[in-house]
Parts: structure tokens; sequence; C-alpha cells
């Protein structure tokens, strides 16, 4: 059996590194080498995990420095014998081991705005199509793993952006709303200064780490900035608003 | 179990980060890659001053890039070059592209140097302030360039004539590879994406917008491309301007099928 | 004295997967004080597993599809087992309850005409299953976390509750501690809602997650609530079974619902071979017919391949014993030879992403190994069928905890549907109960002491034992005693073997301190999971008979007396006791529906 050799963080902020030996079998992820660990080493091992196949979002953590679902990362793209690093995510506040707290980014969620339907046709359905729904089906992929939040600099290196900034899980949550074909909301709505769009300079570190494969820069964040563009900085929308009435 | 003395790596000092990989090369190459183009294009365009020009940039039906279209003023002195009149335009659409704000955010303002990386900067407001806030602008260079793509495959028409003869000669071939790729670069860009359907809320709700879609589909898949287009259509522009200043002034010979000879 | 907070609610919910935010949803709207309670964190609760979609008979693509037809197939799918008034009010009230979530954001693939677009899945006369690609419990679940979000229900995420309270016979609240910093803390309710969900973490193959511990089974039983059906989980034909890191995760049923077929080694399609009688009138029996059925629903009978799970997992099973199985134990899954890469690509990305990230094999290309994997309980606490009301006054259960709804094997895609009908109304009738209520029940300060002493008893004990290495050992114990198929002599030996278990945990060594220390929360799951264990064990010991996800290798075939009762048992102080109770019996218009089956027990 191979053997991991694994730096792992132990503690809370005032924790350090550590170094495990752990043997695995073939075919594992960095999660099972974690719960290996955990159950044959160090039982306090604290770790957040659920699923194990990458839908819940659960075991978000920086492998190597970078932001990863731990269930997702397979051993073998490791070098054998290459120290694997395992830290918890830098941006939110740290519990303990590989757990942080993410409280802010719920925060964030009770904020949002809400989809607000209009009336449904007379059968009682709502009628969509499918072309209407494909983009917005790409957005409900998100399995709230956070990992776009942790990698985004904008709040990761610059924590007082969190009250101006939702971060790109919720850019993306503002635009599942802002396009669906049904929404009833005003368009101001969802363009408002508030939700700081404006703060991401499109580096696309979200689109990078994003375990559903999700193009959030180019599919959510960048058509919001354009919507942006649309509600308050293109003169010519705004003549032909003063000259048409609001369209 | 051994314990290492590294903390977590949340201090905030530069470049500070846990990964292993080559993480500084894509920011430098990038780096090198922009740098490069404007020290040539910058170079290029102030030889085009004089009259004659200090390095000719027209060869028999082939005019340059940088100089399409040639304007040449009475008020001009013969010491500016007539490029730098029309730089603004190609300039600002790049200036203020969705791509290359990534490219040159991360290479040259560090901000962030790559993911996971820490940047130099103390504060940090985004494009919601003055002057990054004018990014805004973005799709009035679209139209901009839309303009000086029309022109370009004019141009590029045109060196398929030269004395009242159709023919065809290397230069011209690469001058409709460069009017084709800029065209690309133009029509993968994000604003037209947005401005020709990603603003609608519904497609199908006319035959109207269920046209606009289409093109916003297609558009779309153009547009997962546009950092492609966006280096291949810059380096196709350089390559071309240097050829054709090659040709024109005499250091390489163009092969081609005009009989009439190329001067001016 | 013990230190903890407290709240007070009229309502708590504890789970927050489907069926928990859909109660805390409807008793909030009631004007009940609602508080959610969850392991885990917000949204990320098994639900988002389910992968196929949700039965509802709309009728959107099969317009002959109505509320008797899912009933029906609902019933015949659970051996005639199920509480008929749970299976008729789910048929009726499906529809509603996803039109209901398109309303609250959901986006379902959708019909030509914009209507929500059905599948077809195992056990279902027409395509009935709304869904979204391959992620409906995702949809689901993020659709009712954002709706419950804005209603501005309070949660307690990462927050294990340990024990219910009582005021005498009724509830009073509940007893846990946070994850986060081991402190307790106290709910004090009119009425509580059980809405935890299963219990497959008791086998060693599995596609639950860490959650499904079996924590409310156990909660209602030790609060003194009847169970009913425990012996019955469904083992899905279809998890992954390798890489070993990824046996047990689960491959969807639309795998097959849009076209997979199953092959065994010599590549024969051998689902032909186990048609059951109660389906053979109408099961295609040629290959032909079968994949003729996927576009002429009216004139040919569906595929084997979507035959009931207990049919599939058991054929996959005696294929495996019988040596034609694949080389890492399973069968084979194949969709790559019958459909193109586009459709698979579009129709199930998750499972196009689940192999091919984790077990290097692109779908598009070859045949997935499949095999069997612990998934479901049909079984759980007793409750009526219009209120979710357990036995115990103030304690409602919804969701997979509640048992009764899916007799004794469930079909695909009304689990889903399951937890958002009955979600509803346990969170309606939990709030009536509790808004009728003028104070709120007395605390008892013994019984906190009582479980908070219980609940750091593992830091006290002295022993050596380590609580990953029992819960490992009673996987094993459970997968090969009580799993896919039973014996008598193994399922005393089952009991002999928990008894040493239990015996075992009682000598926990537990590392560290009680701040989000895994090693303490599992040596508490420990405790729920053996008490569930013993239930299933013992429901599967008296049920002499094969029947639905209860398999006996010595009573091979359903049993006429077995077909007409339930196995109810309660938890005393000295285990479990049980007794067999009556089906309830259907009215005769329900009943005029299975005019004309071979009679159901003749189902194997």
């Amino acid at each position: 059996m191979p053997t991991a050799h694994l730096k792992l963080w132990r503690g809370d902020d005032t924790g350090a590194y550590q170094e495990y030996d752990v043997e695995y079998a073939e075919g594992m992820v960095i999660l099972d080498v974690v719960h290996l660990l955990q159950a044959t080493q160090v039982g306090d091992l604290a770790v957040r995990w659920n699923c194990k196949a990458g839908k819940c979002g659960s075991c978000s953590a920086e492998i190597n420095g970078k932001p990863r679902l731990m269930c997702m990362t397979r051993m073998n793209t490791f070098v054998p014998g290459e120290t694997i690093s395992i830290a918890p995510m830098k941006t939110f506040p740290l519990i303990r081991d590989l757990v942080t707290d993410v409280k802010h980014n719920y925060g964030v969620a009770r904020k949002m705005l809400e989809f607000a339907p209009g009336a449904p046709a007379a059968d009682g359905d709502y009628r969509m199509q499918q072309i209407d729904i494909d983009r917005l089906q790409e957005f409900h992929k998100c399995i709230e793993c956070f990992l776009c939040q942790d990698v985004c600099h904008v709040i990761r290196e610059h924590p007082d952006n969190l009250n101006n900034f939702i971060g790109p899980r919720f850019i993306l949550q503002l635009a599942q709303v802002a396009m669906h074909p049904l929404d009833t909301n005003e368009k101001s709505a969802s363009t408002a200064d508030h939700w700081g769009v404006d703060y991401c300079n499109i580096t696309k570190c979200c689109t990078d780490v994003c375990p559903e494969g999700i193009h959030i820069t180019d599919n959510a964040i960048i058509p919001m900035k354009e919507r942006i563009v649309d509600e308050s900085f293109d003169p010519i929308r705004a003549i032909g608003r003063k000259l048409f009435g609001k369209k | 179990m051994a314990q290492a003395s590294t903390t977590l790596g949340r201090e905030r000092r530069y470049g500070k980060t846990q990964r292993v990989d080559r993480w500084w090369l894509e920011p430098l190459l990038v780096a090198f890659g922009l740098v490069s183009f404007i020290v040539y294009s910058t170079v290029s365009a102030l030889m085009g001053a004089g009259d004659p020009p200090i390095w000719a940039y027209e060869a028999g039906p082939y005019l340059s890039p940088f100089f399409e279209p040639i304007i040449k003023p009475a008020w001009l002195p013969s010491w500016v070059s007539p490029a730098l009149l029309i730089l603004g335009g190609p300039l600002s659409f790049r200036m203020t592209c969705y791509y290359y704000r990534r490219a040159y955010y991360r290479s040259f303002f560090m901000s962030p140097p790559a993911c996971a990386v820490v940047e130099p900067a103390k504060s940090y407001s985004g494009e919601t302030r003055f002057p990054l806030f004018l990014q805004k602008l973005h799709r009035y260079a679209l139209y901009i360039a839309l303009a000086f793509n029309m022109l370009l495959w004019y141009g590029a028409i045109k060196s398929f004539y030269w004395e009242g003869e159709i023919g065809i000669g290397v230069g011209s071939v690469i001058m409709t590879a460069n009017a084709f790729l800029l065209m690309m670069y133009s029509l993968s860009c994000h604003s037209l994406r947005h401005l020709v359907g990603g603003g609608l809320d519904c497609f199908s709700c006319s035959n109207f917008t269920n046209t606009r879609y289409s093109v916003w589909a297609r558009i779309s898949q153009w547009n997962e491309h546009h950092r492609f287009w966006a280096w291949a259509s810059l380096i196709s522009v350089g390559v071309t301007d240097l050829y054709i200043r090659l040709v024109a002034n005499g250091v390489v010979t163009d092969l081609h099928t005009f009989t009439a000879p190329f001067v001016h | 004295m013990v230190d903890y907070e407290t709240h007070e609610y009229d309502v708590i919910v504890i789970g927050a997967g489907g069926a928990g935010l859909r109660a805390a949803v409807e008793s909030s709207a009631t004007g009940a004080k609602t508080a959610l309670i969850c392991k885990s964190l917000l949204g990320k609760a098994h639900t988002v597993m389910a992968e196929g979609g949700i039965a509802a008979a709309l009728g959107n693509v099969y317009e002959q599809d109505n509320w008797q037809v899912h009933f029906r197939d609902t019933m015949r799918g659970g051996k005639m087992l199920n509480n008929w008034r749970m299976a008729q009010i789910h048929a009726q009230e499906a529809p509603d309850r996803v039109r209901e979530l398109e309303a609250w954001g959901a986006l379902f693939d959708r019909t030509a005409d914009g209507r929500i677009l059905q599948r077809d899945f195992g056990g279902h006369r027409y395509a009935r299953l709304a869904h979204v690609g391959d992620r409906t419990g995702l949809e689901m679940i993020r659709t009712l976390q954002q709706h419950a979000v804005h209603r501005g229900i309070d949660v307690y995420q990462e927050c294990t509750i340990t024990r219910l309270l009582k005021d005498g016979d009724a509830i009073a609240g509940a007893f846990g501690y946070w994850r986060e910093t081991g402190r307790f803390v106290v709910y004090r309710a009119k009425a509580v809602i059980l809405a935890t969900g299963g219990l497959c973490k008791l086998f060693a193959i599995n596609s639950n997650s860490w959650e499904g511990t079996g924590d409310g089974h156990a909660l209602a039983a030790w609060a003194g609530a009847d169970m009913i059906d425990m012996e019955f989980v469904q083992f899905h034909p279809t998890g992954m079974v390798w890489p070993l890191s990824v046996r047990g995760i689960l491959v969807t049923e639309g795998v097959r619902g849009d076209g997979g077929t199953l092959r065994n080694r010599d590549q024969e399609q051998f689902m032909f071979n186990y048609i059951p009688p109660m389906f053979a009138a109408e099961t295609a029996d040629t290959i032909e017919e079968a994949d003729r059925w996927y576009t002429d629903k009216v004139n040919a009978r569906r595929t084997p391949n979507l035959l009931p799970r207990d049919e599939v997992a058991r054929a996959i099973n005696s294929e495996v014993k019988a040596g034609r199985g694949s080389p890492h134990g399973g069968v084979f899954l194949d969709i790559a030879s019958r459909r193109d890469a586009d459709y698979i690509q579009r129709r199930l990305p998750s499972m196009y992403h689940q192999f091919k990230q984790l077990a290097d094999v692109d779908i598009t290309k070859d045949a997935m190994e499949v095999g069997p994997t612990a998934h479901y309980a049909m079984g759980g606490v007793r409750v009526d069928a219009e209120t979710t009301a357990t036995t115990v006054p103030g304690l409602f259960a919804a969701g997979e905890v509640a048992g009764g709804m899916h007799g004794s094997n469930r079909l695909g895609g009304n689990s889903l549907s399951d937890l958002l009908v009955f979600g509803r109304r346990a969170g309606l009738y939990a709030a009536e109960y509790a808004n009728a209520m003028p104070n709120l029940p007395g605390l008892n300060g013994t019984d906190v002491d009582t479980a908070a002493e219980e609940a750091t008893a593992p830091f006290d004990n002295t022993g050596r034992e380590n609580p990953y290495s029992i819960h490992h050992d009673m996987q094993d114990s459970m997968q090969e005693l009580v799993g896919i198929i039973r014996k008598e002599d193994e399922l005393g030996e089952a009991r002999e073997r928990l008894q040493s278990f239990r015996e075992r945990s009682r000598h926990l060594r537990v590392d560290g301190n009680r701040q989000f220390n895994p090693g303490w929360h599992l040596s508490l799951d420990l405790r729920t999971m053996l008490t569930v264990a013993d239930l299933i064990t013992q429901g599967a010991t008296l049920r002499k008979e094969s029947r639905g996800g209860h398999t006996r290798d010595d009573y091979p075939g359903p049993d006429t007396h077995f077909g007409t009762v339930n196995i109810v048992q309660r938890w005393t102080p000295d285990g479990a006791v049980a007794r067999e109770e009556p089906l309830p019996q259907m009215p005769h218009e329900l009943a005029a529906l299975f005019e004309g089956d071979s009679h159901a027990d003749s189902a194997s």
C-alpha cells in the first residue's frame, strides 16, 4: 500500500502544521486519506464532509495551496512521496483543524433578492421554454462549497469588503433571479450598488476553482456588470428612456 | 508525527502562498506578451512619422493595420505619425476588454498575481471608483472596434486589387487573416454578447427575441474562446504590420500575382 | 447542574433536508414560531444526493397519468404493504407540491410546450419524474432553503439532538449540543417534527452521507413512539463498486430510464431472465420490444431494466453469486453503446462528472460497473397518515424517518415527493397542535441532566475502544448478516454481535475535547445506530418471508399471513418489543384498482 505524506493544519489560529504518514489504497481521494488518519491516528481531527461525491460542497479545503474539494481530489494526481499540504479555507475564521466558520455566507443569503414570479397560466402551470432556463440551470448547479468565496481576492485579501461585496456565489444567485423569465422584480433591484458587483475585477479565480465547472465570471458576473451598465451608464439608453418612456 | 513550525499562512505578505505549482508562470508570460506588443507597436507607430515616413507602411495595395484608415489632415505636423490619430479606437477596446482586464490586473497590478496568492495592495475598491469605473465604457469601445473591423475588411479586400488588376499576394492573405481574427475578437466580445441577447430575460417570448437568442447562443460559443481570439488577433495585427513594413521598406519581397510594381 | 442555553419555540424541526425544510416553511406560514435544527450546514442534507426526480402525476408527458395510476404503482412497488392512505395522499398532493416548488424558483427541465418535463423511472407506469438533469435533489433543497431563509425561519446549524424531552407523555422539546463548541442546548417546544432522514450508515456499502445514522429513528424509539416496517431496507441496485473509495455512491436509476441496460460478464442483458410474475403482464420479454418502449409507450411494454429496485437488486446479486459478475464484483451498466455522447452528457451530467472524476471512466465510451448499495429505509416512525403525528403526543415525523408510506419497497422518485407532501403536512399539523396549546410544556431538569451525562460519558470512560473501529465492525456485520439476503441463523449471530458492540461502546476512548470533535460525535452516533440496528434485526427475524426490501434465504417466497400484517416495535429499557398488526383496510373504490392483479402475494 502506498503511503501519503500529509502536512495538515491542527488546532485553531494558534495551531501548527503537523506531519503525518498514512497508508492508503489505490483509487482513494484526499478525503479518504484524511478519514483514515482520523480513524487510526487522530480521533478528534475536525473535518466537515457529507456526501463524498462532490455534490454537497462540505469538504472544502486548500490542498497544496489550491482551494479544492477533498472528496474530488484523487491521490493519483500527486507525485508519489510528495508532501501534500492540507489547510482550512483562509478567508473564513478558523474553528479548528480543517473546519472554518462560514456563517458569513449564510448571513449574505438572508439579504439576497428573492425570486418573485408573476401569475401562472390559466391552467395553473407556469410556462417556460428550455432555452430560457438553460443558462439559469447552470447557476443552479452551485453546491455552495464556498470555494469561490474563499479564493476571491476581494474578500480574501481585503476583509473590509465583506460588507460591500456579496461574493461570486451570491452574484450567481443574483443573476439567477435577474435572468429568470418569470421574475417580476424591478431590474434596478438586481443592479443596485449594494450588491457590490463592481468590486469584482474579473480575474476569474472563482471560475478556476469551481468544482461544478460553472462559468461564474463569464456567465453571471460579466452579464450582471453589463446589466448595471444598461441601467445607469448607457447614455443612448438614457436618452431613449427620456424620449420614449421607460422600456 | 512531526511538528512543522509554519503558520497557517493567513498573514498578508505579498507573494505568500502555499501553492507549489508554478503559479507565477502565467502572469509572467502574459506580461511578457503584452509588453512586447506595446513596445513593438509604439515604436512601429511612431516610425510612421515624417513625409515620406521614416519607416514606410504602404506597399502596393497593402496598408499596415496600424494606419487603417489613413488620416493625414493638413494641420498634422509631419513629425506626428498618423497612426496616433486612430490608435485610440482599437486601444480603448483592448484596454476595457474583459479578457485583457483579467490579464493586466493579474500581471501588472498583481491584483491578485494568481489565485490564492497574497497581493501587494493594502486596500481595494475594484472597479467601483474612478478611473477603473470607466471600464463600463467597454460597449462604446466595442462600437468603435466594429467600425475598425469594417475598415480592415475594406483594406483586406482592397489588397486583392492593384493598378486595375485583380490578384493575390502573401500580403493580401495575411491582411485577410488579420481582418478575420480581429473580427472574431470583436464578435466574441462579452459586451456584444450582452447586447445581442444576453440582456434579455426571455428568449422565447417573440420571434425577434428568438432570433436574438440564436445569435446570442452563437456568440456565446465564440465568447468561450475570447482569450484565444484576443491573443490571436493581437499577434496577427503585429505580424501584419511587420510584414507590410518589411515589404514596403524593401527588406522582403512579397510573393504575388500582380504584374504592376509596388510603388507609391 | 449542567450548563446549557435554552431556546423556546412553538415548533422545532429536527433535520433540514427536503422534509424538514418543507415542514418549517409550512409551520412558519401558520404563524407558529418555528426553528430548524440540523447536524450539518444548511443545504448539505442527504437530499442533495437525490438524482433522478420527483414522482408526481402531473400528466405533462402522458396525459393518461393521474393520481390513481401513481397510487397503484406505489402500492404494487411496495408489495401492497404500504399504508394505503399515505400512498393515496401522496399521489394526490404530489403534483401541487411540485408546482409550488416552481413558484419558489425551482427550474425543472421543460417539455416542448414549456411545462415540466417528466422522465421514466422504475416501477412507474408513465414517465412521471419531474427532474433537473440528474441533480433534482440539489435543486429541491436549494429552492426550499432559499425560500425558508427568506421567510426568516431561525436555523440552528451544526447542532446535534441527542434526546427528545417529554413532559409526562407529551413532547416538551429536545436536548442537543453544538458541534462547534460541544456546548449543550435545550429547545423547549410545544411540538417537535422529526425529519432526520435515513439510517443506511449502518451498512458497509451504502449511498448515504455520514448523517444517515438513524438519529430520528432512535430518538423516537427512545421517546416511546411506535416503529413500523423496520425490516425493510432498500438496496439500490446501482451503486458504484470501483474504486473501493467510492463503493456505494449512487448511480441514478435515470441511467436506465434514459436507455441504459444492465449486462453481465458475458454481455447478456440478464434482466430478461428475472421478470417476476407480478410484473410479467406489463414487462417486455424481448430486447426488441424493450428498446422500442423508450419511444413507444403505448404499443410496447416497459424494459425489465426498470423493474422495481428490489427486483433489480436481487437479480444483480444472483448474477454476481453465479460468477457472471464484472471484475470488481458488480455488473455492467451500459449506456455508451446505446445513446450518443451528447445525449448522455445532457441528460446525465452529474453521472458523467462523477465517473470521470472518481473512477476515471468515461460513461459515453465505456460501461459502468455497478452493484447494490444500502440506500433507503422504508421503515420508520409510525405516523398518522393525515397528520404525520406519531404515537407520542406532540411528536411528528416526515420523510425517510417516517414509516408506512412505501410499504416493503420504495419506488424511485417517490422519496422526494414524499418529503414535500408529508413535510408540508407535518408542518401544518404540528403548528396546529402547537397553536392550540396555551403554554410551553414543562421542562424536567432531571431529564436534561441525564441527557447531558449521557452525552459526556465517552470522555469519562477509561476504556481503549476506538469509536471508528466499532462503527466499521458494525457496518461489516450488518452488511454481511442483515444485508440484502438474510437467514435465521445469521440474524441470530447479528443480534449477538450487536450485543458485543454495545458492550465495547461502553469502553470507548475519545481523544481531545468537546470542540468540533468527530470522534466524540461518532461515539454518540453509535448509540443511535446500535438501537436502530437492533430494531432492523428484530424485524427481519420476525418477518419469515421474502418481500420487497426484505429477502430471506430460508423463506424465499412471500407469505399470505405476512402479506396482511406490519411489524410494529416499541423500545423499552430492555430493548425492542415487537408485535404484528393487521394492515389498515383499503376502501372498495381503491381496492378496485388492483382487480385483475395476480394476487399480490404471488410476487417474489
